[in-house]
């Protein structure tokens, strides 16, 4: 039983002892006093009438004077026990309604319906710490795709409009410290179907903290960690969390990505974007000079980045001076007047970089006014600014929530995509046009499901079988042929494989598959339904593989006396 | 000394003594069991079981579990005799032998209350 229950019943040990006090005193009085009878002989109440009596009258209820009319003696007596019941009552209901307006009473009860609801959960969960812009985004995301979570976060206030969220299934939710590892444990850390970790605070500190409990308290699931600086991330790394998440530095990289080969930046944001977007047109930042305004921890980074491509940079900044051999200008950014100082009237590109969501739109309206041409990049601080940001309609618009968002899914959703991403970013920008027009074609332009398939008995038994048990070639064409119809082709491509330990990349059709191998998928999610059927039922797969529809049990047995 | 650990000790044996005054005596004799002892160690019963309440410990756990039985026994005695009561002869010592039976179950739940007790407090050196 929970803490609240026991605190409820020790508050209530005096109003209960009041009352059992007045009962006992009362039905004592009550057998005691003798009753005068109409021929005036002397009569008693038995115990279990008094107690009768007591119960109705204590309870104002009032059944009047039962068994027979009380003489004065009595009625005085009655009188009394009237008024000591109804206090001890009044004494009860009190201390019951104070228990219930008592903060810690309700924390009590509240936090241990949550341990309940966490116990409770059937399958793989997540534990995310941290639910502010960035936690919503991928709860959301989490949910549609079909995986729960559990939340913890310090503001009561973020915890509420959880609860508000539509979601498919119901997300328990508790407001705590994740510093607090109680708070972790609370939350299904230790549990066995714990999936992994997300450490999505606004507090370097407390995300640290976190991958930290998590490594103590259950070693082998994944962290991943938020780290706004550099030095947060380093101490992360050095104690084994398994993805640091810094969203200035994944943009640098990005951008260094988009510069270099803007076709697999394209193919990247497509993959790991949230689901229900779509394919982007391309956007290459061109080549030429670079105004950066704003020069903290996000301006570095993206100068870091047109710098290791030789790109010339001028920075806009109040209070940096210029140093490493930078162009620098004072200012904010929003006049006119430092913008021309700056160059923007023949510069290639702008980037809005400032903390503040306000004074980048103001900085790119004024920039755009001055040469309509320029190339902008603004960073948006807040998802509540976002109908400004659409309308500005910037050249790439950078918003920490979501590229931590998009991090993440991808990180949890499918492992091989991780390797999958690095192997895109170290291809040639031919190579990504070429796999974009690939599965553009057979599985359109809305953002694909991604989904492996593991040649194994838990996640495709009716293949693992098939290739171990039976010896038969099961390919990866095989598992795009549709079981309603085997001439029809899937709307999916395979993207990765990892076959016995090796990685293999856009993995050909005739590729076969051994036990244990994996391959990533991108596709339709009806296609991945569609398919999962090939790879849980012999029949379906007898049919994907052979054309012949499978005998049943009873048509071999009787084919075989027969 | 602590008054709250007074009142605690005293209920607990006041119960266990109050039972054992009802139970003593001839077992079918309704002479030998007084009403009002019984109420007496009824009452004081659940109180004592009241104030046991609301111990997370391994100690008040077992505590409480040995008040609530001593109350469910004297429960059933008391409705026992509530019935034979209604009977013209009055209570029979048929019926009286069951109800102090009822009420020696109760004792013993007692008298296991109050070795705790003692236990509890041997143990604890302060």
């Amino acid at each position: 039983m929970g803490t609240a229950f026991f605190l409820a019943i020790r508050r209530l040990r005096p109003p209960i002892l009041v009352l059992v006090a007045v009962f006992a005193t009362g039905i004592a009085g009550l057998v005691l006093i003798p009753g005068t009878d109409p021929a005036g002989g002397a009569w008693h109440l038995t115990i279990a009438e008094a107690l009768y009596f007591m119960a109705y009258t204590a309870t104002t209820i009032g059944f009047g004077e039962i068994p027979r009319a009380f003489n004065e003696t009595q009625r005085l007596w009655v009188t009394a026990m009237i008024f000591a019941s109804v206090l001890g009552w009044a004494y009860l209901v009190a201390t019951v309604l104070a228990l219930m307006q008592d903060r810690g009473f309700r924390a009590a009860v509240v936090a241990g319906r949550f341990r309940s609801e966490v116990r409770r959960l059937a399958g793989r969960f997540y534990l995310i710490c941290g639910f502010g812009e960035t936690g919503l985004l991928v709860g959301r995301a989490l949910d549609h795709l079909g995986l729960r979570f559990v939340l913890v976060d310090i503001d009561e206030a973020r915890v509420q409009e959880a609860e508000l969220l539509e979601l498919a299934r119901p997300a328990p939710a508790l407001v705590g410290d994740a510093r607090l590892p109680e708070n972790l444990v609370a939350a299904g850390l230790r549990q066995a179907n714990c999936a992994g970790v997300l450490a999505l605070t606004n507090d370097d500190q407390a995300n640290l903290a976190v991958a930290m409990s998590v490594r103590l308290l259950h070693p082998d699931i994944p962290v991943l960690a938020r780290a706004m600086r550099r030095d947060t991330a380093a101490n992360m790394a050095s104690f084994g969390t398994d993805h640091i998440l810094n969203p200035f530095a994944a943009f640098g990289e990005y951008l260094a990505l988009a510069i270099a080969s803007p076709g697999s930046y394209r193919l990247w944001s497509w993959l790991t974007g949230l689901p229900g977007t779509t394919l982007e047109p391309e956007t290459a930042p061109p080549r030429g000079h670079w105004i950066v305004c704003g020069y903290g921890r996000f301006g570095r980074e993206v100068v870091g980045a047109f710098r290791s491509h030789g790109l010339e940079v001028t920075v806009v900044d109040p209070d940096e001076s210029p140093q490493d051999g930078l162009a620098a200008v004072r200012g904010l950014g929003t006049q006119a007047q430092t913008l021309v100082e700056a160059g923007a009237k023949d510069a290639a590109g702008l980037v809005a970089g400032t903390d503040d969501d306000i004074t980048n739109l103001s900085i790119a309206v004024t920039a755009r006014e001055l040469n309509p041409k320029l190339f902008t990049i603004l960073r948006q601080n807040l998802q509540a600014n976002r109908a400004l940001f659409d309308a500005f309609q910037a050249d790439i618009k950078m918003v920490s929530s979501e590229m931590i968002a998009h991090r993440c899914l991808a990180l949890i959703h499918s492992p091989l995509l991780a390797p999958f991403l690095d192997v895109v970013r170290g291809e040639s920008d031919a190579w990504a046009d070429q796999v974009i027009a690939r599965l553009e074609a057979s599985i359109g332009g809305r953002t694909p499901a991604i989904w492996t398939v593991a040649a194994t008995a838990g996640s495709a038994p009716a293949v693992h079988r098939a290739v171990l048990f039976e010896g038969r070639t099961v390919t990866v064409g095989d598992l795009r042929r549709d079981p309603g119809n085997r001439e029809e082709t899937l709307a999916c491509e395979a993207l990765y494989a990892m076959q016995k330990e090796k990685p293999v990349v856009l993995p050909p059709d005739d590729m076969a598959l051994s036990p244990g191998d994996r391959v990533l998928f991108a596709g339709r999610s009806a296609a991945r339904e569609a398919q999962a059927r090939a790879l849980r039922n012999l029949n379906d797969l007898e049919y994907v593989l052979t054309g012949h529809e499978a005998p049943g049990w009873l048509w071999r047995k009787l084919a075989r006396s027969g | 000394m602590n008054l709250e650990k007074v009142v605690f000790g005293f209920f607990i044996v006041l119960a266990a003594t109050l039972n054992f005054g009802f139970v003593y005596g001839d077992i079918g004799d309704p002479h030998h069991h007084h009403v009002w002892e019984f109420f007496a160690a009824f009452v004081v019963n659940v109180v004592a079981t009241v104030l046991k309440l609301g111990d997370r410990t391994q100690v008040g756990a077992i505590h409480l579990a040995t008040s609530l039985v001593a109350v469910l026994q004297l429960v059933a005695a008391a409705l026992v005799w509530f019935f034979a009561a209604q009977a013209e002869a009055g209570v029979s010592p048929g019926a009286m032998a069951s109800i102090v039976s009822l009420s020696a179950g109760a004792l013993l739940a007692n008298v296991v209350s109050v070795v705790i007790l003692i236990s509890e407090t041997v143990v604890q050196r302060r």
